[in-house]
Parts: structure tokens; sequence; C-alpha cells
């Protein structure tokens, strides 16, 4: 089986790998970088846990091959705060505790901030769109979808 | 290393360059090699063990493939690597084809379709796959490219069966065209899954409508299913209906209940043919009603 070199940056860092063709960029992300806040769900595509930013636009990183992100800029959840300073979807949802055991908030949060990229004032509806491809069986979604609102409402 | 469970089996990557390239690959290799774009569907096939090709040939990033372009006169040609949500938020999509946009809209969630292709969901001609009937109704044409050279399939001669395509070894297909809809055209795409977050349909119905004075109902009608067939299928019996008699609530029951008599769908794990059967005449009758009130406002 080959293995391909690639580069990509990651939470803003560039890192250089030697990569099987079958890694996915999710066990990518886990088991060679040690970056474990994204979550393996389902491995399917279904359960959003493991939603990552590819090139700024989420995607399932369980269906993403580590070879195809050559060359891309990965964010993780551990890149989301910078400059010593939470996201400000972070601080809504520990503020509304957005998060109850916490395994989908990772990915909610990344499509969040992705949502609120593309879209700074979402409407509920637009909201629950975006958290289509996220299974919680915690919250029942309204404090997640609350603390989206309030963090669209403090400025994105 | 070990991969955590349940991982892909093993495989070669390979990016291709040209076509030339991809059609070689799939020559010398006709058993162990498949064409891959956003990977949404073979990858599950994989890690089920269900295909294990030795050989993944990534085509996403040939010349053209994820191009979209709109021209009045000619349409929509769509690279068959072009995202759902590529695809969706492009502006001639929204402005000419709103039925592709309602049927992308439908498909999975968000972060699925930034990798799902259209050409992907097209080429796996899986029989409930949302843009099979949205190319049927559209009339759209796929662009191949195989040993010979390039070659035109219509949609409707596109899906043999569940999982067959009519491409031949070593062809693999290059674009979609969609051409440009006729005047006035309205449509709806109505899907019914197991729930509103993205299933994959139990049944679904794309009706498109356009004034027309050469039939008697002034109206000629586009009826397409899925997950009702082995294929993506048109409804003619139905259409020829609706373009006879004026579309009172009646034809349109009529109409409805030719569909229903058209469609062969199977019991299984996700719903049974009785009452797909029945959602069938549900789903056709409210698409049709929805498109009249559609014509009516703007006529």
């Amino acid at each position: 089986m080959g293995t391909h070199r690639i580069t990509l940056t990651v939470n803003r860092v560039q890192e250089v790998a030697e990569v099987p063709s079958n890694l996915t960029l999710l066990d990518f992300l886990r088991e060679r970088l040690a970056l474990t806040g994204t979550k393996n769900g389902c491995s399917t595509g279904e359960c959003g846990a493991c939603t990552v930013m590819m090139n700024g636009e989420p995607v399932n990183s369980c269906l993403v091959l580590a070879v195809e992100a050559d060359g891309a800029e990965i964010l993780t959840i551990e890149g989301l705060a910078h400059d010593g300073q939470l996201d400000t979807l972070q601080k809504a949802f520990i503020e509304l505790t957005g998060t109850q055991c916490g395994f989908c908030a990772p990915g909610i949060l990344i499509s969040a901030r992705a949502l609120l990229n593309r879209n700074p004032h979402p409407s509920e509806a637009e909201i629950r769109d975006a958290l289509r491809g996220h299974l919680c069986r915690c919250t029942g979604y309204v404090r997640i979808v609350e603390s989206i609102q309030a963090a669209a409402k403090a400025g994105g | 290393m070990n991969l955590p469970s349940p991982g892909l089996p093993d495989f070669d990557y390979v990016s291709a360059d040209t076509s030339d390239e991809v059609v070689s690959l799939l020559l010398k290799y006709p058993n162990d090699a498949r064409l891959f774009m956003g990977g949404t569907d073979i990858f599950l096939h994989m890690r089920d063990r269900l295909v294990t090709p030795k050989l993944l040939v990534d085509v996403k990033h040939l010349p053209g493939m994820t191009s979209i372009d709109f021209d009045p006169k000619s349409g929509l040609r769509l690279g068959a690597a072009a995202t759902l949500n590529m695809i969706a938020r492009h502006q001639a999509v929204v402005k000419y084809y709103s039925l592709l946009a309602e049927a992308i809209d439908a498909f999975g969630m968000y972060q699925l379709r930034n990798r799902a292709t259209i050409g992907g969901n097209l080429c796996n001609a899986s029989p409930c796959a949302d843009t099979g009937p949205i190319a049927l109704v559209y009339e759209a044409s796929l662009l191949a490219i195989g040993p010979k050279g390039e070659r035109t399939i219509p949609a409707a001669e596109f899906f043999l069966g569940p999982g067959k395509n009519a491409l031949d070894e070593g062809e693999f297909l290059m674009r979609i065209d969609f051409p440009t809809p006729p005047k006035g055209c309205a449509g709806r795409y109505l899907k019914l899954g197991r729930n509103s977050a993205g299933d994959l349909a139990l049944v679904s119905a794309a009706v498109m409508a356009y004034p027309d004075e050469s039939v008697k109902s002034s109206y000629s009608f586009r009826l397409a299913l899925a997950s009702v067939a082995p294929t993506p299928i048109r409804v003619p019996a139905a259409e020829a209906i609706l373009a006879r008699d004026p579309l009172t609530d009646e034809t349109i029951e009529l109409a409805a209940n030719e569909a229903e008599a058209t469609s062969r769908p199977i019991d299984d794990i996700r719903a049974s043919a009785h009452y797909r059967k029945a959602m069938v005449k549900a789903l056709t009758r409210r698409g049709i009603l929805e498109v009249r009130t559609m014509l009516e406002k703007e006529g």
C-alpha cells in the first residue's frame, strides 16, 4: 500500500506527514496529531461529531482521506480559541450550557462557526438547518440553538 | 499503524491529472480501480467491505471537473465533481433551476454537501438519489469520456438499475448539461424520509410544468419519481393525462393514480411497498397541486 507525503495547515500550524492512502483526516488528526477534540461517532457521515473546517467549509473528517487534505487549511475545535481568547460561540455555549456531555460539541461548534461566517444573523430555522447533520443526545438542541443565537447577537 | 475500527481497507490512491490517465487506469485495472470524487458513498461501502478496490482514482482535480457555467441559450453545464453546495448557491441555479436547488436542499446535510458531488450522486445510480429525478425532468444529458472519445448519454438512458449506469468499460462522467428550462416553468421536489434531517428518500417526486399552447390543457408536465423502482423513473402516462385534460382536481387525481400504478417499489428495511405506493400517490398529487398554484400565480 502506498504512502503519500502531505503538507497542510492545522489550526494555523504547518504539518508535514507521510500518510497511508486509507488514513482518514479524522484519524490523522486524532492519532497522529493527538488532536482528540474532534470525535469519532458514526464513521458514516451522519452524526457530525467529526466535523472540522477544511478551507473554510465544514466537512465530515471521517469521510475525507488525509491525502486529500494535502495543501488544505484545517481548523479543529482546538484552534477555535486563539490569542488566548475563546471564540464568541464557545463563550455563549459556556454561559448558556449549550453543552452537556460534550461529545457532539466540537463538531457543532465548527458547524456553527461556519454558519456565522457565511450568515452572521441566521434565523432559528437556519440555525436548525445548519445543525441537521449533528446528533446530540443530551440537550434536546434548545440550549444549542440559544447559544448560537446569543453568539450571533454578541457579534458572531 | 493500527487504525481504529471500523477503518478503511487497504488501497492505493492516485489523483489523476488528465482524462487520458483516468481512462488508461480504468482499462488497466478494470476490476480493481474505482473512481471517486466526494467519497461520501464509496467510503461507506468500503468500510463495510462491500467494495474493496485496490486503487482509488481521485478525478475531482481534472481540468473543468468542478466548473459551473450558465448560458441562457445553451443552459447549465456542471462539472461532474461540482459539489452540491457549490451548485445550490450558484446564482443561475437559484434563478433558473430552482427544482435542482430544492432537491439539493433535501439532500443530506450541509457538511456532507460540501463533499458530495452531482456526478457521484448520478453515477451511483441509487434508486433513491435525489438528483436522479431532477436530471430526468430537466432532460439533462451526461458527457462521458472513454477510450473512444466523448459520448453524450441522455439522463433517460443513464440509469440501468440499482448501482448500474450506462457508462462502458473505461468510461467516466465528465459533465452534466441541463438545457435551458422551458419558459415559465415551475417545479416542486417533494421528498419523504423517516425524518427531515437529510434521510434517504422513502419516496420522492419531482414535478415540473410550463405553459404550452400545443397541448390541450395548456400546460406540459414532467413527472419523475425516486425510490419506487430500480431506477428513477418518468411517468409518461400521468404526463399525458395532464397534457390532455384541463387541470381540475379530478385530472390531478387521475394523474396521481397513474403515478401510483407506474411505480414498482419494494419492501425493504425503510418502508413497505404498500406504504410507498400510497405515498407516491400522495406526493404526486401534492406536487401537481402546488405547481398548479405556482403556474396560476405566474399566469
